[in-house]
Formats: C-alpha cells, structure tokens, sequence
C-alpha cells in the first residue's frame, strides 16, 4: 500500500503541549523547592531577593514578553505567507533570545564577583537560608537559560526553514511548535521574576 | 495540505494590544510587591503572575482558539503541578 | 537450523519487505515493530543481568557473615541490581517492547504518531544505559546508594553517583517521549470504528501509562538534576548544615518514584485483561470499569508518595493524608482482580502458559497488593519500613506482577512476529518452577521482615538464617524456570511449528493481520465494527 506522505498538523500540535507540560513539571519541581524553603525562611529570601538586581530583572521580563511577541506575530505571519515579514521576526525574536542572555551573564558575574554562588564562603557563612535562595536562584535561572539557549537556537533553524521554503502558509507546523517551545521559555520567566527579584 | 480547518489567524493588533497589556501587569506586578502586605506580597504576585501566563497561553500560544481537549489536558498538568506542591505542604507546614 | 525454514515463516513481511535487512536497517528504523525488537531484546538483556545480580546477592545472603563478599560490594550490588531492574528493565520495557510492537497495530494504524521520535526514545534508552553501565566501571565505581540514591549519603559518597544518574536521566528523556508518543497515537491514529469504547483494554493501560510518564518522569530528572548538583556545585539544598531538607529530596524522589510503580504494572494489567477474555473464550466483564479504573489507579497513585517517608520524620499530618489516600488506590486496583476473575467465570479455560502466566499473576499482584496495605497503614508500616517485609512485598508487586505479564506476553505475542511458536510442554513445566521458586523466595522475605530483618544490611542475626537459606534456594528454582523459559521460547521462535495469523482465538486487531505482519501492518486501513473481546462479532469460534 502506497501513501502519500500524509501529516497530522493537530498531532504535532497536540504532541508538542504534551512536551511543553513535560517543561512544565520539570520546572514545577524546582518551584516546589522554592515554596517550601520560601515558608520555611520568610526573612532570608527577602534578604536575597533584595541583593538582585530589579533593573536587569525587569529588563529582562520585558525583553522575553517581547520576543513572545514578536514570534506569536512571527506565526501570524507565515499562516499569511509573508516569508519575509516571518523571517525578521523571528530573527527579532533570536535577538531578544540573545539579548536576554547577555543581561544573564552581566548579573551572574557581578553576583559571583561579589561572592554570591553555591557553596561559596561568603554564603557558607551566612544565615542557611540565603544560601538555599541563592543556590535555587542559580539552578533555576541557569536552567532556564539553558532552554532560553534551545529555544534561541530552534527558532534560527525554523528560520533557516522559512528561508529554504520548507515552512510555508501551507505547512508551518514546523513554526507554531517552535514559537509554543519559546512561549514556554517566557512563561518560566514570568514566574521567576516575581519569585525571586520582587519578594523584598 | 495539513490542516483540517482554516486555522485562526491572530492579527498583528491584536498580539500589540496583549503585549501592552502584559506591560502593564508588569508595572503592577512591581508595584504591588513594593507595598507592605507581607506574605500577602507572595499571592499578589502570584495572582498577577497568572494572569500574566494567562494571556500569553490564551493569545500567544492560541489556546483561545483550540478545542476543548487541549484545554482540559492544560488544566490537567496545571492540577498535578498544584497537587505535587500542595500535598507536600501537609508536611512543610505542619512539622 | 535451515535459511529455509526461516524464510518460509518470515516469508514477505516487516523481516523483509522493506528489502533492507541488515543491522542498520534495524538501529536506524522507524517501524514500531523493529523498534519494539530492538527495545524487547534491550530490557531483556539488562533484565538477565540484574538477574544475575540478585543471584550473587542471594548468594551472599545464603548465611549470616561473610559468603562471597564483602559489605561495600554489597551495597554496590543491590543498587544497581535496583537500578537496572527498575529504569532498564521494568519502566522501558512494557511500554517500548509491547507497546511499540502491539500498540499501533490494535490501533489499526500503520505506526505511532512520531516514527522518528520512536527511534529517537530508543537511541536515548541505549545511550542512558551505556552511561549507566560506564559510571559502574569509571570514577569511585558502582554507586552504594540504593537505587533510591537517599540524601545526605548519595551528596557525600565516593562512588561513581553523579554518573549514574546522569545516566538515569537520559533514560528518563526516552521515557518521557515515549508517553508524548503513545497519547499522541491513541488520540489520533484509531482506525474508523475503532472509538474510545472499543480500545483493547492493552491500549487503555498504555495510555494511563503514558499520562504518567509525561506528568511524573519530569520530577525525576530534575531530582537526578539537584542530586548532580549537589556534589558537583556544593548547592546544599539537602544539607541541614547550609539550611537544606533531607526530606525535600524524599517528597521530589518519591513524586516520581511513586507513580513510576504505576508506570510498571499498569500495562501488565492491561496485558492480563488482554489475555484472559482469549484463554476464557468470554468477553470482559465490566469492560468499561477496568478501563476506567486505568486512569483511577494513574490518577490516585500520583497522590500517595508520602507512604515511603512514615518514619522520616514528616509531619503527622502528612502521613495521616498520605495514608488515607494510599487506601483509596486499592480500590480500582481491586476493581480489576474482581472482573479478571468474574471473566472466569463460566468462561471455557485452557491453561496455555500465557494464561498461567495471567492468572498467576492474578494471585501473586494480589498478595502483594494486599501487603501493600499493610506498608500504606502507618501504624504497621512502622514496625515493617525499611525492613526486608518491604523487599518481598515489591517482588511480588513488580516481578509475581509486572514480570509474570511480561512472560505472558512474550509467550502469547512473540510468535506473532516471528511466525513461529514455543513448546507447551516444556513452558508449563518453567511457569511451574518459577511460581514455585518465586513463593518460596520472597515469601521466606516476607516472613524475615515481620521478624525484623532489616533491609539492605550486609549481615543479620543467627536466627533469621535459616529463612535466608530457604529464599536462596528459592531463588534458584526460580531462575532455573527462568532458564528453562527462554531457552524453550526461542528456540521456538526460531525453529518451532510455523503458527497462522490467530493462533489463540483474540478479537483484537492484531490477530487479523498476516503472521508475521507486514511492515504496512493492513494492506487498508481496517474499518472497526465489533469490540475487542467480542469473538462472535469478529466471527471467531
């Protein structure tokens, strides 16, 4: 029996928020971690939240609602078919992506030259439950950098794809699961950014 | 040829307008945290947070505009998340 | 024995009618029945080594002091006779071997919804497991941690842990793709006519399975995650000096680790109600209930973690909750074994070996179910945690259950896809040696834990040895039917009498299919009109 290759755009849909709630739960321990040790050292977080900067944090909230923007726009525009117009966008996206990333490495370093990491003397003398924030604040936002990296590096090739012709008005799958894999990456942030820069 | 149904286009207003929206829950989300509630500052931003998520599933993600089954399996991993963290404060909270 | 023979039972099917044959053609396939092969005799091959690790262990554990070890070889070798059992055998198994192979094709599908994610879900389970296999060799050797890589011990011992669980993480991806698959295929790939009430109740467990791997392994891998960091980063989120909770690395190990028993027995329930309607020529009884009772148990199960950690030192509170609820699992779980046995009923048995399989599994599930009460009542869990009670009552649970499954399904399956069948004889005599030597194993285990032989200790009390030796001895029996099993299975598979499309009678979609099925699986796509245990409808006598 001979079948012309036949896809299933609402099962690639539906395997790709499976995935994202995979995302989801993977993170969600983390938050788990978070709660209880939020409960458990009220004044400690507080404290740490305090020593991060809001500027970068708010920053960087803007930046990725920004680059949600502009690849939910990217996918408006190849069900149009402006290949163009999607092409820009994404690339704006990858832009925020990377934006994003320099702003990351600015606050790490300027933390770790304060001596602010896991396990560092400064911190393995201070109250225990700053250590914990700070080492759930690296593992959390190093995490999500990893992703916000993946997602960055998804969506160049999904561009390379509108460009070669691969991804089209008439099959752009390819896109929306990409943009729903960074939309992911921008939903973490929104509630990281609260949890650790503003609880002071 | 890959879709069943014309699939439903979000204008680029539309998107602009959610974005603007997402700002501003933004502004408020910082605002409210400056405020002296106490643990209350937490729910806030947790409040304002969901809301913020809420628009982008609802509008960048399409899911306004999906079925009922996608839905209902959102709201599924959501509860399990919420359960795994709740139930786990039968411990923290009563030790 | 003859190329001919071969060729005439794999004449023109998946085996062939692609025209590529040789082992490329096998690692880098896309069909679900190579695919489910090559995880088949994966998780096979690990199963007998682990095998061989509880042999040693038994071994060792034949009489009190030394036997053939010393302590630290010991820990070593419980852990990862854990390990591999549990992520190389067990969680992968049912779901990549069966499930790949029989899943699509009850289905009536060409394949699962993402082929080259199947192969991709292969490739990580193999990768996870070389790494796995390395950090035994590599670094401070095998972990001693106990597969449950307990904090502060696992933060602080020298042994190869971070590895390992690296390791573990891989195979956790390729079970978290695998579920993304299969609800994906189930939800979109039925054949016409082939609606939610018509599912083989195989295809049900599977898709309650799935929903557990998706929603549970992610809290796996971030737990392998912290372990990792951990010791490489010093974060100390375990470690009560720098503020951390032991007990928060129990909550995340166990959220998985809960569910993830549900991940091995609810497909080995779903192939016991697969088989026994066809060796009981009956329809299910309550087929809607079992079906439903799939999700109940994926569903409830993922509530009662906190029954691992009664004396941890949790909150009364907590383990108030979490044993109510662990109560409340028992309910479907008991659903089941009540329609297994009201399909008996009446029905016109014959005692093939899938179906000794099936109904021993019915009585061994069942004794360790009911000692699963036991360990969920907080009050007698007290007396009986940690101890070797514990041990017996997983072994009847996963090995009694999750493993009598998966004999049957390798006897009532496999023939399927190589055209040829086992021996009845020589399988009833190895079902026979294995009942009686698994009861004697783990029964004696049972027993020891009640009189309070602890649980991973290298040695114990002069008085528990005489129950030592017995289980020993036991476990001999048992890998003796074990032996006996394989050898019997496949030589058949390779040289036996050639069998037709439906050599037990099944409703089910696969036995419509050419023996071996093609690689297309139906020349059409099949048109469904009669239920999976409806022999009359499918014009079966």
């Amino acid at each position: 029996m001979n079948h012309a290759v036949h896809k299933d755009y609402a099962g690639a849909k539906l395997g790709m928020w499976l995935f994202l709630f995979t995302e989801l739960l993977l993170f969600g321990g983390l938050f788990l971690l978070y709660a209880a040790y939020l409960s458990r050292y009220p004044h400690e977080f507080t404290a740490g939240g305090r020593e991060l900067d809001v500027v970068f944090g708010t920053a960087n909230t803007v930046i990725l609602l920004t680059s949600s923007l502009l690849a939910a726009m990217a996918v408006t525009a190849i069900q149009r078919d402006a290949r163009g117009r999607t092409m820009l966008l994404l690339g704006g996206t990858v832009l925020c992506a990377a934006l994003f990333m320099l702003i990351k490495y600015l606050e790490w370093s300027a933390k770790i030259r304060h001596g602010i990491y896991p396990n560092s003397p400064g911190l393995a003398a201070g109250p225990p439950g700053e250590s914990v924030f700070f080492s759930l604040y690296y593992l959390t936002t190093g995490l999500h950098g990893m992703h916000v990296l993946v997602g960055g590096a998804l969506l160049t090739w999904v561009a390379s794809r509108v460009r070669s012709g691969a991804i089209h008005g008439g099959d752009y799958v390819l896109l929306e699961n990409g943009a729903l894999y960074w939309h992911l990456v921008d939903l973490i942030w929104i509630f990281i950014f609260p949890l650790y820069y503003l609880i002071l | 040829m890959t879709h069943e149904h014309a699939p439903h286009i979000i204008g680029y207003g539309k998107l602009t307008a959610v974005w603007l929206a997402l700002l501003a829950l933004t502004v408020l989300t910082v605002w409210i945290t400056r405020l002296d509630l106490g643990v209350n500052r937490v729910w806030g931003a947790l409040a304002i947070a969901s809301a913020k998520s809420g628009l982008v599933i609802a509008f960048f993600m399409h899911m306004k505009y999906e079925g009922w089954l996608l839905r209902w399996l959102l709201f599924v991993a959501l509860l399990t998340l919420a359960i795994f963290i709740g139930f786990t404060f039968f411990d923290v909270l009563y030790r | 024995m003859s190329r001919a023979d071969q060729a005439e039972a794999t004449a023109s099917s998946f085996w062939n009618d692609t025209g590529r044959t040789g082992i490329a053609s096998w690692i880098f396939s896309t069909d679900h029945k190579r695919v489910g092969l090559l995880y088949f005799y994966s998780v096979l091959g690990f199963f007998l080594i682990a095998v061989a690790l509880g042999l040693l262990l038994r071994i060792e554990l034949m009489a009190p002091g030394r036997t053939i070890m010393g302590p630290q070889t010991y820990n070593a070798l419980f852990t990862v006779h854990g390990v591999v059992m549990i992520f190389l055998f067990i969680i992968p198994g049912f779901p990549g071997a069966f499930g790949n192979l029989i899943m699509p094709i009850q289905l009536g599908a060409r394949d699962v919804a993402f082929p080259r994610l199947n192969l991709f879900s292969w490739w990580l389970y193999i990768i996870g497991a070389v790494t796995i296999l390395t950090a035994l060799f590599t670094g401070g050797g095998p972990p001693d941690t106990g597969w449950t890589f307990y904090v502060p011990f696992s933060s602080r011992t020298g042994t190869n842990v971070s590895l390992a669980v690296f390791g573990v993480f891989i195979v956790g991806f390729s079970s978290i793709l695998t579920g993304v698959n299969f609800v994906t295929t189930i939800h979109r790939l039925r054949a016409e006519g082939m609606s939610w009430g018509r599912l083989p109740l195989f295809v049900w467990s599977l898709y309650a399975t799935a929903w557990v791997q998706i929603l549970a392994t992610p809290i796996l891998g971030i737990t392998l995650v912290l372990i990792m960091a951990e010791r490489l980063l010093g974060t100390g989120l375990f470690d009560p000096v720098r503020g951390g909770d032991p007990l928060m690395f129990q909550h995340l190990f166990w959220i998985y680790s809960h569910p993830a028993v549900y991940i091995m027995i609810l497909p080995a329930m779903g192939v016991i109600s697969d088989i026994i309607p066809v060796f009981s020529r009956k329809p299910i009884f309550g087929y809607k209930m079992i079906a439903f009772s799939s999700l109940a148990i994926a569903a409830a199960g993922s509530l009662v973690w906190g029954h691992h950690m009664y004396t941890s030192g949790m909150s009364d509170t907590a383990i108030l909750v979490f044993s109510f609820l662990t109560f409340i699992v028992a309910i479907p779980s008991a659903i089941k074994v009540f329609n297994w046995v009201s399909t008996l009923y009446k029905g016109s048995i014959s005692l093939e070996a899938p179906m000794l399989f099936a109904l021993s599994f019915i009585l061994l599930f069942a004794i360790g179910g009911l000692t699963g009460l036991i360990l969920g009542a907080a009050a007698t869990d007290i007396h009986v945690h940690d101890t070797h009670f514990v041990v017996g009552h997983f072994h009847y649970t996963i090995l009694g259950g999750s493993g009598f499954a998966f004999f049957a399904a390798m006897h009532y399956w496999l023939p399927k896809f190589y055209g040829r069948r086992y021996a009845e004889k020589p399988a009833i005599i190895a079902w026979g040696l294995m009942f009686v030597g698994f009861n004697i194993t783990y029964f004696s285990m049972m027993v020891l834990g009640l009189k309070g032989m602890p649980r991973r200790y290298y040695d114990y009390l002069p008085e528990f040895a005489p129950l030592n030796l017995a289980s020993t001895i036991g476990s001999w029996i048992m890998v003796s039917g074990l032996v006996l099993l394989l050898v019997n299975l496949f030589r058949g598979l390779l040289k036996g009498e050639p069998v037709g499309s439906n050599p037990w009678g099944g409703a089910t979609l696969e036995w419509s299919i050419p023996t071996p099925p093609p690689t297309e699986n139906f020349a059409e796509e099949p048109v469904v009109s009669h239920g999976p245990y409806d022999f009359k409808g499918a014009g079966i006598p």
